[in-house]
């Protein structure tokens, strides 16, 4: 039996009895990455790499049970032997491999093959099954070089500070922040930078970590409106709009995002400029990195990669979604409280 | 074609009005005559003839580099836009081109007159092979403009108003200042863009070069906002008409032939023959501004039949016959050959009557203006308009000319309200066909106490680019699962309209609604400032 499978809250690891980033509450586990759509507190044990701990601890909780493994060290979980390897998404964010007898599986987690000065490059891991995600799986998105973004933001920055706006750059508050924090640090820059309460917790993590991220001035809250008129203020996309924004007095607004390759996103979202810095692969990436693998088998992770999934299939690939767990459900779901049908 | 993409991305990539006019009244005084007034022409608005079908267009590019048909649907089903897909597309495939003649520096106004227009003469094989050759030499940003271009229409979020400011901009940086409404006139009706077209948009004003097709611009109204017209002033400054829901139309008459524009300065002249014999009659220099009207038994029909005459290039008899259409004039602009625009309200409308009046054929009304001496006669009448077929009222004020654009203060609409919540989305299942990999089905709540209580279902009015991105956010937002049913964190709030509400046992939350969608996401709005149910209640009449 395979030692991987798809269940509605996660990937499920039978023989291991653990789940790989689950959604709800399980006995057991393992973490690609400390992103909130892969980890949810409440749950026994966790194992993540080990430079993960301390994100996944902010997430967790403080009293939550968390192994930290290094990159590369192998640990049995179950009958299963499982190992943790840098996926370049984010501090501490891994692939997950899984050896069964002697099948090699691996799960991406999510990762992008684009330089990132915050985290350890991603590292081919060869395999017979590579289960892969594909955020952006389709053939209209690729990544420019992220140090020429980079500049993008800067010359934007440095437009806003001389006009004496602000400049809000909004980004996930974990991981693609402090990225742009670490490609910032070591240029010349316009300004001081100043962050959103949310997007400090991370930094202090990573700064913990000993990452290089540039220097930050402070939290919004706690600024002058003077020191702040020449600044970069990174803060997470749900503070826009929200009153905290009344504190940036005729501020420029920026969203990095690979969702930013498309004109519509730039727009709807109603950002002045959108800049094109993902913590995903893209499409060229994913192909070379699916290549790279070797894998007999390519799966991804449910309701993703439909269409690539398609193509490697029309090219003659064993390749598909993750099979369902067909078994019992290891964990019971609570009876359905249905909205009522509206005519 | 560089020069013009540099453009294109400094108007993109602001929402400022002051800054896009400031770059492009920079690039008109920069670039050559000829190129400038091509780009009046995209910029303003107006297509270039179709070369290729834009599903031709994707077809060839996909197949140019290797991606097959499938793949390229669901790629626009992301993306939303044809000439994007491509551009995205290409430039995924082949990030660097390969621009051996430089066709990228060819300037804007070679370009079209050169490459893009004769394409419109080839056959799909010579069409295919031009294609291929720029689709190697162009960046990404010059492809998505080649792509809009040769396809359809060019938005750049720039109002004609915007171009005209920044041409008026240029002229006054020439020192030979133009007003606005003398530029505005000059970019209406007929026009073919070339280097003298753009030397006489800026040229000193003078009389009597006109061409007798030309239209004025019009006037267009604001909407009232929901406080209401108290506002406004006193009732008696102003004269209330009926806000028809049809095609806004200009009818002109010069030197014995008649011209009839729809509101997007297209000649539709020979889609009304009814209408053009009506203008028939009427005196020479006569320009008449009004709506027009699918028209029975002295009454609108649906703007649903209008269409149909719309789509048609040429209106067979049983057509004409199903559907009489009526031109509905509220004003004149010129009477006898002179511009009269400037003449307060009262003297047009006297015009108007007379004209009408005189004239006496059915098929050209003048439309009638409402008693009620009250705000409130007025809004009670305004109630009606749903039964009329109206939009709902038009306010006039007494004395003002007819202006050009939209300027505030004169001209302002109050039409019907649409009924709309905002509600926030708490359950989300897949949709079925094409949809049935992304949770596309919504389930909207409103608030009764701290809890959220369903109140409608609806599955349109997002884009795909949208509904994307929610399927994702839904996706690792999802709390608990019940079969295909995910109830998620309550936090994304929609505008949701609907055409009517009533009471309902069968509801939990006592309400139907009928035709219920979603008119815009909220992103600016927290869920606790979503309605109440009480809101909600408020909005059933009687
Ligand atoms: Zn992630």
């Amino acid at each position: 039996m395979q030692p991987i499978f798809h269940h509605p809250d996660g990937l499920y690891c039978p023989q291991a009895g653990a789940f790989i980033d689950p959604l709800v509450p399980v006995k057991r586990a393992l973490l690609t990455h400390a992103h909130a759509d892969h980890l949810r507190p409440g749950s026994d044990a966790y194992w993540c790499a080990a430079p993960a701990e301390a994100l996944v601890r902010r997430r967790a909780g403080p009293d939550a049970t968390i192994h930290p493994v290094p990159y590369g060290k192998a640990i049995p979980i179950g009958r299963l032997t499982v190992s943790w390897h840098p996926a370049g998404h984010m501090l501490g964010s891994a692939q997950i491999r899984v050896e069964h007898r002697d099948a090699v599986w691996v799960v991406s987690g999510d990762y992008k093959r684009a330089a990132d000065p915050t985290c350890a490059p991603f590292e081919t891991v060869p395999c017979d099954v590579f289960v892969s995600e594909a955020t952006f799986g389709l053939p209209i998105f690729r990544w420019p070089d992220p140090e020429a973004v980079v500049d993008e933001i800067i010359a934007w920055w440095r437009a806003g500070a001389a006009e004496g706006r602000p400049s809000a750059l909004f980004a996930y508050a974990y991981g693609k922040s402090q990225r742009i924090l670490g490609h910032l640090a070591r240029r010349a820059l316009p300004g001081p930078i100043w962050l959103h309460g949310a997007v400090q917790g991370g930094v202090d993590a990573y700064r913990a970590a000993g990452v290089a991220l540039a220097d930050t001035a402070g939290l919004v809250v706690d600024a002058e409106p003077a020191d702040l008129k020449r600044a970069l203020v990174l803060a997470p996309v749900s503070a826009g709009g929200s009153p905290w924004m009344k504190r940036l007095k005729r501020a420029q607004t920026g969203f990095a995002s690979g969702w930013m390759r498309i004109r519509g996103n730039r727009r709807r979202k109603g950002y002045d400029r959108g800049f094109l810095l993902s913590d995903h692969a893209d499409w060229p990436a994913l192909l070379r990195t699916i290549e790279e693998s070797g894998a007999r088998r390519i799966r991804f992770w449910p309701g993703h990669g439909e269409a690539l999934g398609d193509l490697l299939r029309e090219r003659g690939r064993d390749a598909g979604p993750l099979e369902r767990w067909p078994g019992r459900d290891p964990l019971t779901p609570s009876p359905p409280d249905r909205p009522s049908e509206v005519a | 074609m560089k020069r013009f993409a540099r453009l294109y991305a400094r108007l993109d990539a602001t929402r400022s009005t002051r800054a896009k006019v400031a770059a492009m009244a920079d690039w008109f005084a920069k670039a050559p005559p000829a190129d400038a007034a091509w780009a009046v022409y995209l910029l303003a608005g107006r297509r270039l003839k179709r070369t290729v079908a834009p599903s031709a267009y994707a077809r060839w590019a996909a197949a140019s580099v290797g991606v097959p048909e499938w793949l390229l649907s669901t790629s626009h089903a992301t993306v939303g836009d044809t000439a994007e897909t491509v551009a995205l597309m290409i430039d995924t495939a082949r990030p660097t081109p390969t621009d051996a003649d430089g066709v990228a520096d060819r300037p804007l106004a070679a370009w079209i007159t050169e490459h893009l227009r004769p394409l419109a003469k080839a056959d799909d094989e010579q069409k295919r092979a031009a294609l291929s050759g720029w689709w190697a030499a162009l960046p990404a940003d010059q492809l998505f403009l080649l792509g809009k271009v040769l396809t359809g229409a060019l938005r750049v979020g720039v109002s004609r108003k915007l171009v005209v400011r920044a041409l008026a901009r240029c002229a006054e940086a020439r020192d030979a200042p133009v007003d606005e409404a003398v530029i505005l006139h000059r970019l209406t009706g007929d026009w073919s863009p070339s280097a003298a077209f753009f030397e006489s948009l800026l040229a000193p004003p003078e009389d009597g070069t006109r061409p007798p097709s030309q239209p004025y611009p019009y006037f267009l109204a604001t909407p009232v906002d929901d406080a209401g017209p108290e506002g406004l002033g006193p009732r008696a400054e102003w004269q209330a008409e009926w806000k028809w829901d049809g095609i806004r139309g200009q009818l002109i008459r010069r030197g014995g032939e008649a011209w009839l524009w729809s509101r997007g300065e297209e000649l539709v002249t020979p889609r009304f023959p009814a209408v053009v014999e009506a203008a028939a009659g009427l005196p020479d220099g006569t320009v008449l501004d009004g709506e027009l009207l699918a028209w029975r038994d002295g009454a609108p029909l649906p703007f649903a039949e209008l269409q149909r005459r719309l789509n048609r290039k040429r209106v067979g008899k049983t057509l004409l016959a199903e559907v009489p259409v009526a031109f509905m004039a509220y004003d004149v602009m010129e009477r006898g050959g002179e511009d009269i625009r400037a003449r307060p309200l009262e003297e047009r409308r006297a015009a108007l009557d007379a004209i009408v009046e005189s004239l006496g054929h059915p098929r050209l009304m003048a439309s009638p203006i409402l008693d009620g001496d009250t705000w409130q006669a007025l809004a009670e009448a305004r109630e009606s308009a749903r039964d009329r077929r109206v939009e709902g009222l038009m306010l006039k004020r007494r004395g003002s000319p007819y202006r050009a654009g939209r300027p505030r203060g004169d001209w302002w609409k109050w039409k019907l309200d649409p009924l709309t919540v905002d509600a926030v989305l708490i359950y989300a299942q897949p949709g079925s066909g094409r949809r049935a990999t992304l949770l596309t089905d919504y389930t909207f709540g409103v608030w009764r106490g701290d809890t959220l209580v369903p109140f409608a279902k609806a599955y349109s009015g997002l884009s795909d680019a949208e509904i994307t991105e929610l399927d994702r956010w839904l996706r690792s937002h999802t709390r608990e699962k019940f079969g295909p049913v995910r109830a998620v964190d309550p936090e994304q709030v929609f505008e949701i309209a609907f055409e009517g509400i009533r009471r309902s046992t069968r509801h939990k939350s006592g309400v139907a609604v009928r035709f219920p969608r979603m008119v815009r996401w909220r992103r600016d709005k927290p869920a606790a400032e979503a309605d109440t149910l009480a809101a909600v209640e408020a909005l059933i009449e009687g």
